[in-house]
């Protein structure tokens, strides 16, 4: 964060701790790429290589949900609408109308956005729990909406016919590898967001408002756009990850992109991570995804039930023993 | 800045009743009174986290009262508060850069600028440390230097003094002195009347929500309805 | 336009909405109590159904005469999760409402691959107690006598709520709920009274689970259904109001009835859920919430 070439007559700060924070959170973030961006190539069974696409997926979602969960403080548990709106759009742009989902993923976001704005404009007035529910339920209208809805399949969703390999169709069929670096870059994208956006004004306006907002008010902080800003951001991401996510599956229907428990598997990483933490969300993801997944392969079949238990007991665990998230671990500090 | 039959009452308690003073633009004003004489509740009419009952609060022309802390905060008034309302989960410069964040929106204009203002503050020191750590008179340092970063023309300071020692008094006077030669208008409650006389050009005294009298801090320390209404009370500070 | 079938509708959307209110109302008490969404509340009369269902399998004990037993069951279970789980939770420093909403998470979805493990995922439902089956016409309206009962016994329990309210209990709930951190001024535990009250709002889930059991099918997921409808209700109602609890399940029965006779079955939801979004634009803190 050296001096600002657009504005030269601005003196630039002087160094100092936030500086020296962020340029290490820079650096840290580059330099984990690298391993990641290798780990396909490591890797040769195709099960391990569904977890880890998977994993980083979820990274990317859930740091896209931390926007607006974590940093702006809105907990928002009906997520997945942003998610099954992107996934539907990009979709049926690509089976009706031909356009490939690389292009057809930013056009997913605008929607999934728009919609997260006009979620927002009359639930953030809403305190607390009250939001909390009233998004659960927004979610659960999104569900039941979808899945009586003839012209996007209904209940029977939307098959996306395979076509020869192809990066601007994102279908790849021979090999998973190029998802690897599709979703490693979503991810990549949603935590650049998040830096950013924890560095700016209005990461600095939320944390104000959460320890004083009489202080903060008294300081002309202003939340009301910005919170409308996060949500556009939050759900813009948050769609484009639920693009991508239906190209790698290759189906879609309203249980598996809109149902209630995808909320949850967006939030959780980011909860359990650390909510306000730019390594929260992956680190949650690291966690919980594989955990999820194994107990559900291992254990789902014959012992049923066990996997939910392991799951469960251990989201209890951690909230309890470790209410800050897991980066507390590692000292981070949480500044939700 | 000028009030006019400013009344304000809480629940049957008139906090301010038909209060009218002006503000001479670059003055230190003290404004004084026996404990429940309505000063903080003025305070708060004037930033605008209570809308006067009656009467109007105008500010270089401008209305601003009844407009609600932001509108307030944006035409230019900044205060502190009587218990110190730091942002805990921030470092010092993370603090003042909430102020400075009014005047700007590019975080390191934000930052050069609180830098700036910690260094008037004497804070610059302090910088990277988290604002919970701070000693009392630091804190109070902090406040002042977070409202200085909106670039306010009037400053409200709501006892700011009481209660320290007299090496703090005297650096936090020093301070307020360096504020007002900035152009900045300072309004300041004080019930420490050593340090309060000397550092102010005119004094205004509530008594029970009115307006007792107004002019020199020379004139107000002879004023028998003064003497009357400060020795009168047994509860005053 | 059939009135017969409207009738028929509105009857049963009152009888359900009724159960509904119930549930809501253990969940109202504990938020009202201590600011705590139950999130595990759907799971918690989930138990209790299975338990309601086997007691009737093994001892062939009818569901209302069940209910003392189960209760007493469903009170320890209660308590037992406010000290093993919730006391924690409190005592959390740093993201307290996070913590509470997804440590009660964390346990719904145990509680609920438990319930998976121990009973397997396929529907059970109960037959053959003394009031299946059965049914009463009234003004032309067919009431199945079960559906009667279960919404019957819930009213009673509303008025046993009120009555618990005059208790010295109740009159310390209360305290403790206008003000929790003074209550210890005037002799009251106040971690007794929180885990009494969980043990309350257990119970009184507990009251509606068994009574489902002689016209609801009972399966793990059947919490699941039955919270978010919860969630709704309470919302509705305003947390921390019982009375709002019993007003709202009236108002989200009927409105689910109605819209599933207007509409179609399958979106019987939306219709609560479009009610409840507009009701919170107007009111944001529900129709009796006071917290």
């Amino acid at each position: 964060m050296s001096v600002s070439v657009l504005d030269p007559g601005v003196a630039a700060p002087a160094d100092n701790a936030i500086l020296r924070r962020r340029r290490r959170e820079l650096l840290l973030g580059a330099l984990l790429l690298v391993p990641l961006g290798a780990l396909p190539f490591l890797v040769s069974d195709v099960y391990t290589q569904n977890l880890i696409i998977t994993t980083v997926l979820f990274a990317g979602l859930s740091q896209a949900w931390n926007i607006l969960g974590g940093y702006c403080g809105q907990i928002s548990l009906g997520h997945a609408l942003y998610m099954g709106i992107g996934a539907y759009v990009s979709t049926m742009l690509f089976t009706r109308a031909g356009v490939p989902p690389t292009v057809g993923m930013f056009a997913a976001a605008a929607v999934a956005g728009a919609v997260a704005l006009l979620v927002g404009w009359p639930c953030f007035r809403l305190s607390g729990h009250y939001y909390a529910i009233a998004t659960v339920v927004v979610g659960e209208i999104g569900y039941l909406l979808f899945l009586n809805w003839e012209w996007v399949g209904a209940a029977s969703g939307i098959y996306i016919p395979l076509g020869a390999d192809s990066v601007v169709n994102l279908q790849f069929r021979t090999s998973k590898l190029p998802f690897h670096f599709v979703v490693l870059a979503f991810a990549a994208v949603a935590w650049v967001a998040a830096w950013l956006i924890e560095g700016s004004r209005w990461g600095f306006a939320w944390r104000a408002v959460r320890d004083d907002v009489t202080a903060a008010r008294s300081l002309a902080v202003r939340v009301f756009p910005s919170k409308m800003a996060a949500a556009a951001i939050s759900g813009g991401l948050t769609g484009m990850g639920g693009a991508i996510y239906a190209q790698y599956v290759g189906y879609i229907d309203p249980d598996s992109v809109l149902a209630g428990h995808w909320s949850i598997l967006i939030a959780l990483p980011a909860v359990l991570g650390g909510v306000g933490t730019l390594w929260g969300p992956l680190l949650g993801a690291a966690v919980l995804i594989p955990v999820s997944e194994l107990t559900r392969s291992y254990l789902g079949g014959s012992g049923q039930g066990v996997d939910l238990m392991i799951y469960g007991g251990l989201i209890v665990v951690v909230a309890l023993a470790r209410p800050a998230g897991l980066v507390s671990l590692f000292g981070v500090k949480g500044r939700a | 800045m000028q009030l006019r039959s400013v009344t304000k009452t809480f629940g049957g308690v008139a906090a301010n009743v038909d209060i009218s003073f002006d503000v001479m633009q670059g003055e230190i004003l003290g404004l004084i009174g026996p404990n429940g004489a309505g000063k903080t509740s003025l305070f708060n009419s004037i930033s605008g986290e209570v809308s006067p009952d009656k009467g109007t609060i105008h500010l270089e022309g401008q209305q601003i009262n009844g407009t609600g802390p932001l509108a307030c905060a944006r035409a230019g008034v900044a205060r502190t508060f009587q218990v110190v309302r730091s942002f805990d989960s921030m470092t010092v410069l993370e603090n003042v850069m909430v102020g400075a964040f009014s005047r700007t929106a590019r975080p390191r204009e934000a930052m050069r600028a609180a830098q700036d203002v910690l260094a008037f503050a004497g804070l610059d020191a302090r910088a990277d440390a988290p604002a919970h750590q701070l000693t009392p008179p630091e804190k109070r340092r902090l406040e002042i230097a977070r409202a200085l970063a909106t670039q306010p023309r009037v400053l409200l300071l709501d006892e700011m003094l009481t209660g320290l020692t007299p090496t703090e008094a005297a650096g936090g006077v020093a301070l307020i002195r360096a504020v007002r030669d900035k152009g900045i208008t300072v309004v300041m409650v004080e019930h420490v009347m050593e340090v309060l006389l000397p550092l102010v050009d005119r004094a205004v005294v509530l008594n029970l929500g009115r307006v007792l009298m107004q002019g020199t801090p020379a004139e107000v320390v002879r004023n028998p309805d003064v003497i009357r209404a400060y020795l009168g009370d047994k509860y005053a500070a | 336009m059939s009135w017969d079938l409207l009738a028929q509708s509105l009857v049963s959307g009152l009888l359900m909405g009724l159960i509904y209110a119930l549930v809501a109302a253990g969940l109202s008490l504990i938020f009202g109590l201590m600011d705590v969404v139950n999130f595990a509340h759907g799971e918690m009369m989930m138990l209790a159904m299975y338990a309601a269902v086997l007691i009737f399998g093994t001892l062939g004990l009818d569901p209302l005469l069940q209910l003392p037993l189960v209760c007493a069951g469903m009170f320890a279970l209660g308590w037992g999760v406010y000290r093993g789980v919730i006391a924690r939770a409190l005592g959390v420093r740093f993201n307290r409402g996070m913590v509470q909403i997804f440590a009660t998470f964390g346990l719904a979805i145990f509680i609920r691959g438990a319930a998976q493990f121990a009973f397997g995922g396929d529907f059970r439902s109960v037959s053959g107690t003394v009031l299946s089956g059965k049914t009463v016409s009234f003004l032309g309206v067919f009431v199945p006598l079960p559906q009667l009962a279960a919404s019957i016994v819930c009213l009673l329990a509303f008025a046993g709520l009120l009555l618990v309210g005059r208790t010295e209990f109740g009159r310390a709930l209360e305290a403790t709920r206008e003000d929790r951190d003074a209550v210890a001024l005037i002799g009251i535990d106040r971690d007794r009274i929180f885990a009494m009250g969980w043990g309350l709002g257990a119970a009184t889930v507990g009251v509606a689970g068994v009574m489902l059991i002689s016209f609801y099918y009972v399966s793990p997921n059947v919490g699941a259904n039955f919270a978010l409808i919860a969630y709704v209700t309470v919302a509705l109602g305003g947390f921390g109001s019982i009375l709002g609890a019993l007003v709202a399940g009236v108002v989200i029965g009927e409105v689910e009835a109605l819209t599933a006779f207007v509409l179609e079955p399958s979106l019987k939801q939306i219709g609560m859920f479009a009610v409840y979004l507009a009701v919170l634009m107007i009111r944001p803190r529900g129709l009796f919430g006071r917290l």
